[in-house]
């Protein structure tokens, strides 16, 4: 199945889930980007001390990347093409011939080797998503969803983004739904996906889930005597760069599965998901009022940072997002 | 975060780039998403994280003018890598990436292997090979 519509760019806080949102949408499916995102369960915390980039964890507020495309296609029972190449020429070649018979797809590329990123935010990430739409003067024509406008690239740039070697490397990954359906049982979906949600963020042994976020605080609170000052405010920057800067729609992506959990109130009917939304809303406000502490303590170079009130903070945003999760119990 | 909470501090390390989507409630009690031209904390953050790279390759410059370290070392710290990333990124073990941060085995480099270098981090072979009459900028 293939519209001839033309495509229509669209801005979204995250690469994946818009992403996706956006290919649905142009075959004529109408999912928003917090409805995808809680379907496919994006939702997590995970801290992982031994996988890092200079001398710092992983710290993730969702799930692993590529899993959201997975857990869609598994939840809504859409078919998707997906290939990887070997031969760089050929996936350039193949590329090409979608673009010019109007063929949307999406990419898996490195941000380090996207021109029209901003040249300070081109760090080497080899899992940003984008989509191809078409050809233009022998550059390809790029939604990026994380922009909101659309910008052309040069195939030498996009070879270069999507064989960048190394953690999560893209091995040329393109993707796109083979066929959509004009209409899905959301209400089933919805239900199914919190079963995954509330196994990964309440039954998850730490570093993951809930008990990773209290996990995280007490590593936070035994760094006093253990690390410098300036590693402590390396990792407190590290973390909320993590939760804000990497497009997440605000809050370390709590804001947009609050948006997901309203969007399920109105569809099931279901009092206790209004009331679930607004408290992970609340959640998203804590997760921020955490990283406005830590900027302070970032930029006082006088004191050293509180990290006993940092954890505080940190351990209330653990309390009240496993109180959203336990309110979504009761629904099954 | 309601609609009139989202940050607009006009970020520089947004311009030129556009505004970022963020989700906010708006006077319905619906979530929207609404443009974002940053927040402070961003800047904060991107900043220490950029200032500590910047240390690191003034650093390595300081050393590659003594004689003591390549310029593969410090045209990686202004690529924001370390030595694990940029050995990924090349298909080579951290240890053979290290070793060429001495400026007795860059001097070693075949042809092949530096021009290899100069893509990675997107500089030309000559910044690397010359590195005294640029000193290192991009």
């Amino acid at each position: 199945m293939q519209t001839n519509r033309p495509f229509e760019h669209r801005h979204y806080g995250h690469c994946e889930t818009g992403v996706l949102s956006s290919l649905f949408k142009h075959e004529g499916l109408d999912l928003s980007e917090p409805m995808i995102f809680g379907l496919a369960s994006g939702i997590m915390f995970a801290y992982i001390p031994f996988i890092g980039m200079n001398n710092m964890p992983t710290i993730s507020y969702r799930s692993m990347p590529r899993t959201i495309i997975s857990g869609i296609q598994k939840i809504l029972h859409i078919p998707f093409v997906k290939k990887t190449y070997r031969d760089e020429k050929m996936a350039m070649e193949e590329l090409r011939t979608f673009a010019l018979s109007g063929r949307v797809v999406a990419l898996q590329t490195s941000a380090y080797w996207l021109p029209y990123f901003p040249s300070e935010m081109r760090f080497q990430f080899n899992a940003h998503n984008l989509i191809i739409f078409g050809m233009q003067n022998g550059e390809f024509q790029v939604s990026d969803p994380v922009f909101d406008h659309v910008v052309t690239i040069a195939p030498e740039d996009l070879q270069n983004a999507r064989f960048a070697k190394g953690l999560l490397a893209p091995k040329g990954f393109l993707y796109y739904p083979e066929v959509v359906p004009l209409a899905v049982d959301l209400p089933t979906a919805i239900r199914k996906s919190f079963k995954k949600t509330l196994f990964m963020m309440l039954s998850s042994p730490p570093p993951f889930g809930i008990r990773g976020i209290f996990y995280i605080a007490r590593v936070i609170e035994r760094m006093e005597q253990k690390r410098d000052q300036r590693y402590i405010r390396a990792f407190l920057g590290h973390m909320v760069r993590m939760q804000e800067e990497i497009g997440t729609g605000g809050g370390g992506f709590r804001f947009m599965y609050a948006a997901f959990l309203h969007e399920a109130s109105m569809l099931l009917s279901e009092p206790v998901l209004l009331e679930a939304s607004r408290r992970m809303t609340t959640v998203g406000d804590l997760w921020r009022q955490f990283a406005l502490a830590c900027a302070k303590a970032i930029r006082n170079k006088t004191e050293a940072p509180d990290l006993a009130m940092i954890a505080g903070l940190l351990r209330k945003c653990g309390t009240v997002e496993r109180e959203v999760y336990q309110m979504l119990r009761t629904l099954s | 975060m309601k609609i009139d909470e989202v940050p607009q501090d006009n970020l520089i390390h947004y311009q030129g780039a556009g505004k970022r989507a963020l989700y906010a409630i708006n006077e319905r009690g619906e979530y929207t998403t609404v443009p974002s031209s940053g927040w402070e904390v961003e800047e904060v953050v991107l900043s220490q994280a950029l200032a500590d790279y910047d240390e690191q390759a003034e650093a390595s410059r300081q050393r590659i003018l003594r004689g003591d370290s390549s310029p593969i070392e410090y045209f990686m710290y202004k690529r924001r890598m370390d030595a694990l990333v940029l050995a990924q990124a090349m298909g080579l073990f951290k240890w053979q990436v290290k070793r060429h941060f001495k400026a007795k085995a860059f001097r070693r480099l075949d042809e092949a292997l530096l021009n290899q270098y100069a893509r990675i981090l997107r500089v030309d072979v000559r910044r690397l090979t010359h590195f005294e009459q640029t000193q290192g900028e991009l």
